[in-house]
């Protein structure tokens, strides 16, 4: 079962290990709302690296308010961008962390 | 370069503008990287993943990344991905592209 | 498809016209050469499955996409189908996806989509053929994520303020197709007729289909 569902807000994570990452730096520390559960995938992080990418992990199309992923963004308030995120780089909004950007 | 972050990780990065009008054609070499990765990835084989792909080209290093071209890129992590896995060795692969080379020259 | 002039007697080869660089092969097409002939050797790959595959690919072109668009604007149930999964609705069409899965965004009065991947290039290839240079640029790729109004007017494209952009990352294994708003003035025009208006380019996101002069 997918964690989380549609209309949750999450926040990303923030780490930068070695391998292969399919979360852009960007939005690292970002919250965001889900906007689609999109089911499970093979793992990319151990598919890059030769395993079979088990246990699928389930992928997220996250929205995120651009005002909010940049701090210099001075065009429309509405426009947003959407990125999407496997669950193990997703939070609850409600974790709390001493270094939340 | 901030820690941990990857040359291939660029969005949001300073950058200049696009130039929307240069468009090299492929070349043939090009197209059958392009067309093994496909195959080689297929289910017919299964024999490297995008993802080992995609991972390869990332560990080229900011050097290698910018100077080579796209698909030298893929056609590098390719043989890597093959080289990994014992598919190809080295003393076979480094045999027949003298063999490539010297045929070149032949023909030059 | 040879690039050494025909030289490979025991090779199935192609004769592609010889290398236009003076210089001889470069590194990088010598290994290609070099790994083709040993997966061949190998019994790994056979020299009729690449050519095919290369084939493939050429036949691609954005024409797939714009036959999906023109369809989706004159027909409002393959246009539903097409938004709740793009994938069956291309196949319907002749177009296979492969086994990616195909999100299609449509443009509205209020919102307009762009995409792009910012970590590599992934692309609806299927759709659209081989991605442009510009799109697995630096440039875009850094700042279409950050500056999506100023890229798009360097495309020409000028959105109002009251249009919400949305840009579309494909971070993982989803690829996109923007369904841009059909034109004023087309009404009356053919599906094969609106196909024409249908660029690559705003099937991106970076501009807007034109109009019939």
């Amino acid at each position: 079962m997918a964690k989380y569902n549609v209309g949750e807000t999450v926040r990303v994570r923030e780490a930068h290990p070695m391998g292969h990452l399919r979360t852009p730096r960007y939005i690292m520390g970002k919250a965001g709302v889900v906007e689609q559960c999109c089911g499970k995938f093979g793992n990319p992080e151990d598919l890059a690296f030769g395993r079979d990418g088990t246990p699928r992990q389930s992928l997220y199309r996250v929205r995120f308010a651009q005002r909010d992923v940049w701090q210099d963004y001075e065009d429309c308030a509405a426009d947003t961008i959407d990125v999407e995120l496997y669950e193990h780089w997703l939070e609850p909004m409600a974790a709390k962390h001493g270094d939340t950007l | 370069m901030e820690k941990g972050c990857g040359v291939h990780d660029m969005g949001g990065l300073e950058a200049g503008p696009i130039d929307r009008e240069s468009q090299h054609a492929f070349e043939w070499w090009e197209k059958r990287v392009d067309a093994m990765l496909v195959l080689l990835s297929g289910k017919d084989h299964k024999l490297i993943t995008v993802d080992e792909l995609r991972r390869g080209i990332e560990e080229l290093g900011p050097g290698a990344y910018e100077n080579l071209s796209y698909y030298e890129r893929w056609i590098h992590s390719i043989t890597h991905a093959l080289l990994e896995k014992g598919i190809l060795s080295s003393d076979e692969l480094g045999r027949k592209m003298a063999e490539v080379e010297s045929r070149a020259d032949g023909g030059a | 498809m040879s690039d050494t002039g025909g030289h490979d007697a025991g090779h199935d080869h192609d004769h592609a016209p010889p290398p236009d660089s003076s210089e001889g092969l470069g590194h990088y097409n010598v290994m290609e050469i070099a790994v083709r002939e040993l997966l061949i050797e190998k019994g790994i790959l056979e020299p009729d499955q690449i050519r095919a595959a290369v084939e493939a690919m050429d036949s691609r072109s954005p024409e797939g996409g714009a036959k999906v668009v023109a369809k989706a604007w004159v027909d409002p149930e393959f246009r539903a189908r097409l938004l709740e999964d793009g994938k069956a609705a291309c196949a319907s069409l002749g177009v296979e996806m492969g086994p990616t899965r195909l999100v299609v965004v449509e443009d509205t009065s209020e919102v307009h989509n762009v995409l792009v991947c910012t970590l590599c290039s992934c692309y609806p290839r299927m759709l659209l053929g081989l991605p442009p240079d510009w799109y697995k640029s630096r440039e875009y790729r850094s700042r279409v994520v950050r500056e999506p109004r100023t890229v798009l007017r360097e495309f020409g494209t000028e959105l109002p303020d009251d249009v919400t952009l949305r840009v579309h990352d494909s971070t993982a294994e989803l690829r996109y197709l923007v369904l841009p708003m059909r034109p004023a003035g087309t009404e009356g025009m053919s599906e094969t007729e609106l196909a024409t208006l249908v660029t690559r380019d705003c099937m991106i996101g970076v501009t807007l289909p034109g109009v019939p002069a």
